[in-house]
């Protein structure tokens, strides 16, 4: 909402300067997005008069002039305008002056070989309108060398405030005037309604059918208007609200709108046919409206229509077809209630915005309708001339005042501000509530908002000023904070820092994927309905496209090594999914002049993340099962699930598919392994006792032992039943070779194991020794597997 | 001179010669050897009369252990030469590169939630979470936004086409807000949480994205009014950004789930053509809050005539930019290696209270 200051003055006697306006404006919860002074855009230009005019000598459409601007010292300006003559008085702008329509900063030049000195103005290029035919001409009495903002009274700041949705009051000049005549700034002046005697009866039925969606509809007819041009002082508090001057008619419901938060709407009589009518339009009904777009209407929008169709969409916007030209003579004003419900629920069904809308929703003053009625018929007469008839007053208006049974009290326990009664009650009236000997408080028609007691403290707080509310600490417990985070939130905070911690870097990427980049990995069961663009349409199914897209733009900005991870939720059907995605792409290891060529990531380097991170969760990885179906979009021979149990996985990693790689644009091996959090079991037990523990006495002894095996057994179902064939004394199984070749028969593979055995309270003997050996052997044999002799 | 002293100052001179451990040993052998001239002379002790004894042994004796010295003197000399020998032969130039360990980060926007949370947990606040795919119960109608209520077009709502069972509409969250309902209609009062998370707004430019994290705070209980909103975020903001001269501006303003609302600014000072919290020499928007209204502790079944309190909510990525300087919101969500080596933080740059909450 912008508005000039001398327009706020108008309603509100007051001697304050445009910053202690803002100030208050601010305080009292109007909020100032911005100020700004014509005059300062005029810096520069001045009342100046022609003494010569001669032609150019070297171009026909110029002419060069002799300028006046006061200082006693005329200049020499070249000017292509063709009223451009010897004793004109205009506006000139000095060398260093910025034309403020296109920023150019004027300069001693030479035009087609003749001295300039600054530049005769237009209207346009001061952007004081649209005219370009030639330059500004004021009247011969003009005081040369006055600076223009001063001659033309421009200094008049405009000031935009940002109206919350809850202030429909503060969507009219007058209204905020009362507002900060409640916070004390000066005298709240409120518009005199003249008093409009009809001369005769209103020749247009008016009525409406659709009480519900418009309760009340008034409206007069005044003939005999001249639609023209408003005058300049209506023009100019339009223009500093940002509103272009249309014609005098128009111009005068907008003004209305503008001052008053009241919006009205002129028909052409001449373009209207029987009666007038608010009614429910018809399903598939429709109207172009003064946007020039056609709209289709339903059932459930109100209209203003006649027995030719629909003119109005309700509240909203005007029809084209029966707007006012230039031509109309008679017109038909309409002043309505349209209840808020509808017009919101209208306009959001038709994407139609309009400041009509925008009031209309948030529920204008039912009681300003008479008068509002009055001051526009004053205004079109006054400007336009005519005359006016009776009124029509159809419809019932919801006049029912609210009541709020106040507590004065409430205002310190809510607002924590202690404001005496009769300071609360001064300000509550102030702001037009009126407030009974019992604390009875009526609210003001045009308070909508109000409807309960912690509005009423709010009006209280924000006059009096939230700058007085108290600091106070919230009670705190007795000893130090107790921790909060929940053991997902420590499980999460691990992953994270241990991720980081193994040189991983955390990005976050967006929730929302293109479709073919869900596709790639299941599709996604969320889409939506009104993306912002197609690139964010499908609510992530995985990590691992988001990360693939990030570790493919840093490949194209010449990455050679990319290691990021994510933490964040997948969606499924059925809830948010917290994982962790892991991608490893290009050099593990970079050249180096001791370990020679670079070294590329392979799928173990993701199984060590994925451990590491598990572990970090707490997770105990000696008892996870290595198993297969890691997802179509892993390479099938060279990736894995980590599982707790057959059933749930806690993990799944390897080299990425090279068809998946592709679809992201990416070369070579890309590794990577999600981690599935919420599989992750919470922890049991509680406190923090450890299991009890005493190093053994004796040291433990190792034995290595190779066995020939099948080439498809899993090295790790060897080790695991190795593990398990003396767990009294085998502590350890570490594999640490695997090698096939010269020596090895084909088909088979040489595994070396190392096995610890850790002895009790005796050394072992070498019949002990042999007993163990004997049983490692006996157990790798169930897995096919022969000693190497 | 005595023929022993003559044998000592011949094996002494010896040993001083001996220039390798091997012509050391040899000097020992021939001295203290089984055929040894210092062995010889030990064995004639055993012939000797009580009273030739009691002469000859201490002379003995002192030669054999002035040889022994000498020698373990000179074997400990000729080694510490031949290990100085060795090492010299043994030098790296430690200027070259040592193995390079890649260095890992954590994202700006999860550091932030840390301290955040760190700083809450000092004033007792848990850490509560919601969904992400809400229905528009929650994220609207809960809150008092009804249907055609303005401040609905006002957040650029992302929706889907699925309903939930109940026919509500589903929707990206548009503000962490909807965890307050979550919160009071799952736990009993007194109530003291913070909510971060993503959001989604259908906005983007170059200060919005589409997506986004916020913070949410809620305190329900007894007696609670503005003061105490004011205190606590006052208490945040100077334990966030670790400065003393942070100092608050509270206007009036409009949430429909706050009455009354207030929105906060938070005061700065410009160093080096940069803005910096603390101070008043101006003043930017940072969080929005209020006194929960009643209807909203009605709609999650509490009595509002009993429990009463205040929320806000802030966005995370700006308090982030704030106080590490980051100027593009949208490089928060890039992935781009070289903006995460720079901004984001070490693993083990934990935010506790001890420590400093920043890094």
């Amino acid at each position: 909402m912008k508005f000039s200051l001398s327009w706020l003055k108008y309603y509100l006697e007051t001697d304050a300067t445009i910053e202690q306006v803002a100030d208050c404006l601010n305080r009292i919860g109007l909020e100032v997005e911005g100020i700004e002074n014509p005059a300062d855009k005029l810096v520069g230009f001045r009342v100046a008069r022609v003494l010569t005019a001669a032609p150019h000598p070297q171009a026909d459409k110029l002419q060069v002039l002799t300028v006046d601007s006061g200082d006693g010292n005329p200049l020499q300006v070249v000017c292509g305008a063709p009223n451009a003559r010897a004793g004109l008085v205009g506006v000139f702008g000095v060398e260093g002056a910025t034309v403020p329509a296109n920023g150019m900063v004027l300069k001693k030049t030479a035009i087609r070989g003749v001295e300039s000195n600054g530049m005769m103005c237009s209207v346009a290029e001061l952007e004081l309108g649209d005219d370009h035919d030639g330059i500004i001409e004021l009247p011969a009495d003009a005081p040369v060398g006055m600076a223009f903002a001063e001659y033309a009274d421009a200094s008049d700041p405009v000031i935009d405030v940002a109206i919350t949705p809850n202030r429909q009051d503060c969507m009219g000049v007058m209204g905020i005037a009362r507002d900060l005549a409640a916070a004390s700034l000066g005298t709240f002046k409120p518009v005199e309604v003249p008093t409009i005697e009809g001369s005769y009866s209103c020749p247009t039925e008016i009525r409406t059918d659709d009480p519900e969606g418009c309760p009340a509809f008034y409206g007069r007819v005044i003939r005999g208007v001249k639609n023209g041009p408003s005058p300049d002082w209506m023009q100019a508090r339009l223009k500093a609200a940002g509103q272009r001057p249309i014609s005098a008619l128009v111009d005068c419901t907008n003004y209305l709108m503008l001052a008053c938060g009241r919006p009205a709407h002129a028909y052409d009589l001449a373009k209207l046919n029987g009666a007038v009518v608010a009614r429910r339009a018809k399903d598939g009904e429709t109207v172009t409206a003064l946007n020039g777009k056609d709209y289709i209407l339903t059932s459930e929008m109100t209209v203003i229509a006649d027995d030719s169709g629909v003119h109005d969409i309700a509240g909203i916007m005007g029809g084209e077809h029966s707007g006012c030209s230039d031509d109309t003579s008679d017109v038909l004003l309409e002043i309505a209630y349209f209840t808020p419900e509808r017009i919101a629920r209208t306009g959001q069904a038709l994407a139609l915005t309009s400041d009509a809308r925008s009031r209309f929703e948030r529920g204008v003053d039912p009681a300003f309708i008479d008068d509002g009625l009055a001051l526009l018929t004053d205004l079109i007469v006054q400007t336009c001339g005519g005359e006016p008839s009776d009124v029509i007053r159809a419809g019932q208006l919801p006049l029912d005042r609210k009541t709020v049974a106040y507590d004065t009290a409430r205002c310190a326990a809510l607002g924590g501000i202690d404001v005496p009664a009769d300071r609360q009650k001064a300000i509550l009236e102030s702001l037009g509530f009126e407030v009974a000997s019992d604390w009875k408080v009526t609210v003001p028609t045009w308070r909508r908002d109000i409807d309960g007691l912690a509005d009423l403290v709010e009006e209280v707080v924000r006059i009096v000023g939230l700058d007085n509310v108290v600091s106070t600490p919230l009670p705190r417990a007795d000893g130090v904070a107790k921790p909060t985070a929940t053991p997902k939130q420590s499980l999460e905070r691990k992953v994270r820092r241990a991720a980081a911690a193994r040189g991983l870097n955390e990005a976050i990427n967006w929730s929302f994927l293109p479709q073919k980049e869900a596709d790639a990995f299941g599709g996604g069961i969320w889409s939506l309905e009104n993306p912002i663009s197609e690139d964010m349409k499908v609510m992530r199914p995985s990590l691992l496209p988001g990360l693939l897209s990030a570790v493919q733009r840093n490949m194209d900005r010449g990455a050679s090594s990319v290691r990021l991870f994510e933490i964040g939720r997948c969606y499924l059907a059925d809830r948010e999914r917290l994982t962790a995605g892991i991608v490893l792409a290009g050099e593990k290891a970079p050249r180096a002049w001791a370990t020679g060529k670079a070294a590329r990531f392979d799928a173990y380097d993701t199984k060590a993340e994925v451990l590491a991170l598990l572990a970090a969760a707490g997770v105990a990885t000696d008892g996870l099962m290595v198993m297969g179906e890691a997802g179509d979009h892993y390479h099938p021979g060279q990736s894995a699930t980590l599982r707790m149990g057959p059933k749930n996985v806690l993990a799944a990693f390897g080299t990425l598919h090279p068809a998946t790689a592709k679809a992201f644009d990416l070369d070579g091996t890309i590794i990577a392994a999600e981690i599935f959090l919420d599989a992750i079991p919470a922890k049991k037990g509680a406190g923090f006792m450890r299991p009890a523990f005493t190093p053994p006495a004796l040291q433990a002894v190792t034995r290595d032992f190779a066995f020939l095996v099948p080439e498809q057994l899993p090295a790790g179902d060897l080790v695991r039943t190795i593990k398990g064939c003396d767990k009294e004394n085998i502590v350890a199984v570490r594999l640490f070779d695997r090698f096939a070749g010269q020596g090895v028969p084909e088909g088979q593979v040489s595994l070396a194991i190392e096995v610890t055995l850790q002895p009790g309270d005796k050394s072992y003997t070498d019949e002990d020794l042999k007993a163990i050996s004997d049983r490692v052997v006996a157990a790798a044999a169930k897995q096919g597997a022969t000693l190497r002799g | 001179m005595t023929d022993i002293a003559t044998l000592q100052n011949q094996i002494l001179s010896a040993i001083e010669t001996a220039d390798t451990p091997d012509a050391l040993e040899s000097v020992r052998i021939d001295a203290l050897g089984k055929q040894g001239s210092v062995s010889a002379l030990l064995k004639t002790l055993g012939q000797m009369s009580p009273e030739e004894r009691q002469v000859q042994g201490p002379v003995i004796n002192g030669l054999r252990e002035a040889v022994t010295n000498g020698i373990a003197a000179k074997k400990a000399t000729l080694e510490t030469a031949i290990l100085n020998q060795r090492l010299a032969t043994e030098r790296l130039d430690m200027t070259l590169p040592a193995p390079e360990a890649p260095r890992g980060t954590v994202h700006p926007v999860s550091q932030v939630m840390d301290e955040l949370a760190e700083i809450f947990a000092d004033m007792g606040f848990a850490v509560a979470e919601g969904p992400e795919i809400e229905d528009d119960w929650h994220n609207f109608s809960a809150l008092n936004i009804p249907e055609t209520h303005p401040a609905r077009a006002m957040h650029d709502t992302f929706y889907f086409p699925d309903k939930d069972a109940e026919g509500r509409s589903m929707l990206l969250r548009t503000h962490t807000s909807p965890v307050q309902i979550r919160t009071m209609t799952s736990q009993e009062p007194p109530i003291r949480i913070i909510a971060p998370g993503r959001v989604y707004r259908s906005d983007s430019d170059a200060t919005h994205t589409p997506m986004f994290h916020q913070i949410e705070g809620l305190v329900i209980d007894k007696g609670i009014h503005l003061g105490h909103l004011k205190w606590t975020l006052e208490t945040f903001l100077r334990a966030y950004f670790e400065r003393d001269d942070v100092v608050l501006r509270l206007r009036p303003s409009y949430f429909p789930f706050t009455e009354p609302s207030v929105e906060v600014d938070v005061g700065y000072s410009v160093v080096k053509g940069k803005r910096v919290i603390g101070g008043s020499e101006g003043w930017m928007e940072v969080l929005g809050s209020g006194m929960v209204h009643r209807r909203v502790i009605e709609a999650c079944g509490l009595d509002p005539d009993v429990w009463q309190g205040f929320a806000f909510g802030t966005g995370v990525d700006r308090l982030a930019m704030l106080k590490y300087g980051m100027d593009d919101l949208r490089a928060f969500f890039d992935g781009d290696n070289r903006w995460l080596q720079h901004y984001g933080f070490n693993a083990l740059d934990v935010p506790t209270l001890s420590g400093g909450v920043g890094a």
